[in-house]
C-alpha cells in the first residue's frame, strides 16, 4: 500500500495550514477568555453583569484545569508528529492501518501456520480422528458452511446433508477435498416439455417405485422414459454416478424431497445447485483441516 | 478587562457566523483534501459500474433498508478479513454515489458476499431466510419475487450517476430499459449481491 498520494499540490499545506491556525486559535481563544490574576475585579467579585438579579461572580478556571487545555495543545502538536498528521507526511512512528493489520496477521500467521503445516503432513483420514483438528476444522466449517449445510452439518432442502454417508460427488478425502477446492455444479436438466404431463407423472412413479413407493403415474411406462431420458446420468439401475454428481435415486435420501409433487417438480424445472468454490478463501491447508471435519462427520 | 466577548455573546448573528466558521475546521481539512486523494478519486484496477439490472438491485437494497443492518464495509482488523475477506479498500467505491459502507452490523457484513454463495441460496434465504438459517432474525422479503421491473426510470438514473462521474456509455444507458423491463426484483437484487466486492482481485 502506498501513502496518501494529492492529486493537487496545495492540499498539503492546506492542511499544515489549517491544523496550524486551528490550534494557535485554541491557544488564542484560550488566552483571551481565561481571567488574568491582575484584573482589577478581584476573584469573587462581581463582574458588573446583572440579569434578573443573577450575578457573575469572578470565577477563574482553576490553574490545573487551565493548564489541561495548554496540554491537549501540546499533546495535538506530538501526535500529528508521530502519526501521520501534518499533510502527507508519515509521521515519525511510520505507523499505517495497512501496517497495523499486517502486524497482526503475521502474528497470527506465525503461531497458526506451523500447526497447519503440521497436519498438512498428515493424511485426512488420519486428522479425522484427532478431536483438536476436527475441532479446528469445525470452526472453519461454521465460518464457511453453515450458512447452507447447516451448524449441524445436516443440510437443509437443496443443500446436502454431511453426516448421512450419502455422497453426490463422493465421500473420499480426495473428492471431498477436490469439492471445497473447485465447487460443484449440479445440472439436472428441465425435462417438463421433453416428457409432457403424463409423461412427467409416469417417470415420477416410476422414481417412486424405486426406493419401494406408489406415484399415481403408470410405473412401467415410466421405467421406458427413464431408460432414454435419465438413465444416461442416473444410471439404468438409477443408482446415480458420482461422477457427475447425479444422485442415487433408489436410497430414499432426497436432496430436494421426495415427495411425488417434488420429484413432478425436478422433472419439470430442472435443478441446479451450486457449490461455490473456496480457494479463494481458504489455503489448501486450511482446506485439508475442513475436509478432514467433514470426512469425520460420516466415518 | 477588555470586554471584546459582550460583542459575541450579545450579537446572534455573529456568534453564528463564528460557530460555523470553527465547526468547518473539522471539514475542511478531514473532508476537502479526500477530493483531491488518488487512493479515494481513483478505481482500483478491473473496476466496472454496476450494470442496469445491478443498479436496480442497489436501489431495492436501499429501498428496503439492508444498508440499516448490513454494512459493506470489512475494515483492517484480522477478525474480519478472515471472516469476510481482503478489506474494503477506498477505490471499490468510487462509483457508488452514494456508498453504502454504514456502521450498524444486525446481520453480517456484505462488502464481499458476491460469488460466496449461490443465487438459489440467495432466492431461498431472501424468501424465508430461516429456511436456510434456523438461527436468523432476518425478515423475509417474499414480495420481491412478485413485484416486476419497468425499467423505465433505469436509463435516467445511469444518466444521473453519469453525470457525477460513473463512467456508463451512450450504449449502456440506451440498452438500460431492455435489460432490466420484465425482471423480478428479486432477480436484479440477487445480481447486484453477486457483484458485491468481486473487482478487488486479492482476495486473502
Amino acid at each position: 500500500m502506498t501513502g496518501i498520494d494529492f492529486t493537487a499540490g496545495w492540499v498539503n499545506g492546506w492542511i499544515i495550514t489549517i491544523v496550524l491556525i486551528n490550534l494557535l486559535g485554541c491557544l488564542w481563544l484560550l488566552w483571551w477568555t481565561r481571567k488574568r490574576p491582575d484584573d482589577t475585579i478581584k476573584e469573587g467579585e462581581s463582574m458588573g453583569h446583572s440579569f434578573d438579579g443573577i450575578e457573575e461572580l469572578n470565577n477563574p478556571l482553576p490553574h490545573w484545569w487551565l493548564n489541561l487545555f495548554y496540554f491537549t495543545i501540546a499533546f495535538a502538536l506530538i501526535y500529528l508528529t508521530l502519526y501521520p498528521g501534518w499533510g502527507d507526511a508519515k509521521g515519525v512512528l511510520g505507523w499505517t492501518s495497512v501496517g497495523q493489520w499486517e502486524t497482526e496477521v503475521e502474528k497470527a500467521e506465525n503461531r497458526y501456520d506451523r500447526l497447519f503445516e503440521e497436519y498438512a503432513q498428515h493424511s485426512v483420514e488420519k486428522l479425522a480422528t484427532q478431536e483438536e483438528v476436527v475441532k479446528t476444522g469445525q470452526r472453519l466449517f461454521g465460518n464457511n458452511c453453515a450458512i447452507c449445510h447447516g451448524s449441524d452439518a445436516r443440510g437443509n432442502v437443496g443443500y446436502p446433508n454431511l453426516t448421512d454417508g450419502d455422497w453426490l460427488y463422493g465421500g473420499t478425502p480426495e473428492k471431498i477435498k477436490e469439492t471445497l477446492t473447485n465447487g460443484r455444479g449440479g445440472m439436472m436438466p428441465a425435462l417438463g416439455a421433453a416428457l409432457g404431463e403424463d409423461g412427467t407423472k409416469n417417470v415420477a412413479a416410476y422414481v417412486l417405485s424405486l426406493s419401494g413407493r406408489q406415484g399415481s403415474g403408470d410405473a412401467e411406462a415410466g421405467k421406458e422414459k427413464f431408460n432414454m431420458m435419465c438413465a444416461a446420468c442416473h444410471g439404468p439401475d438409477g443408482k446415480g454416478n458420482q461422477m457427475l454428481g447425479a444422485p442415487n435415486l433408489t436410497d430414499d435420501v432426497w436432496l430436494y424431497g421426495g415427495t411425488e409433487a417434488t420429484i413432478i417438480e425436478t422433472l419439470n424445472n430442472g435443478r441446479q445447485g451450486k457449490m461455490p468454490s473456496f480457494k479463494d478463501q481458504l489455503s489448501p491447508e486450511k482446506i485439508h483441516v475442513l475436509a478432514a471435519y467433514v470426512y469425520s462427520l460420516s466415518n | 478587562m477588555a470586554k471584546t466577548h459582550e460583542i459575541v455573546e450579545k450579537n446572534v448573528g455573529l456568534m453564528i457566523i463564528l460557530t460555523l466558521v470553527a465547526v468547518s475546521f473539522g471539514g475542511l481539512v478531514e473532508i476537502v483534501p479526500l477530493f483531491f486523494q488518488k487512493q479515494t478519486t481513483q478505481p482500483i484496477e478491473g473496476l466496472k459500474p454496476w450494470t442496469a439490472l445491478q443498479l436496480e438491485g442497489r436501489d431495492i437494497y436501499i429501498r428496503e433498508g439492508c444498508n440499516t443492518c448490513h454494512s459493506q464495509m470489512i475494515r483492517p482488523f484480522r477478525a474480519e478479513t478472515e471472516r469476510y475477506g481482503h478489506f474494503s479498500v477506498a477505490g471499490e467505491h468510487v462509483y457508488e454515489h452514494p456508498f453504502l459502507w454504514g456502521s450498524k452490523r444486525t446481520g453480517p457484513d456484505l462488502a464481499r458476499v458476491g460469488q460466496r454463495y449461490s443465487d438459489q441460496w440467495h432466492y431461498d434465504h431472501l424468501m424465508n431466510p430461516r429456511d436456510v438459517v434456523p438461527e436468523s432474525n432476518m425478515p423475509g422479503f417474499p414480495w420481491l419475487d412478485e413485484n416486476i421491473l419497468s425499467g423505465e426510470t433505469t436509463g435516467a438514473k445511469m444518466e444521473a450517476l453519469r453525470a457525477v462521474g460513473v463512467p456508463y456509455t451512450d450504449a449502456d444507458i440506451a440498452g438500460a430499459q431492455a435489460a432490466v423491463e420484465g425482471k423480478k426484483e428479486m432477480d436484479a437484487l440477487i445480481a447486484y449481491l453477486q457483484g458485491l466486492g468481486t473487482f478487488l482481485k486479492v482476495k486473502r
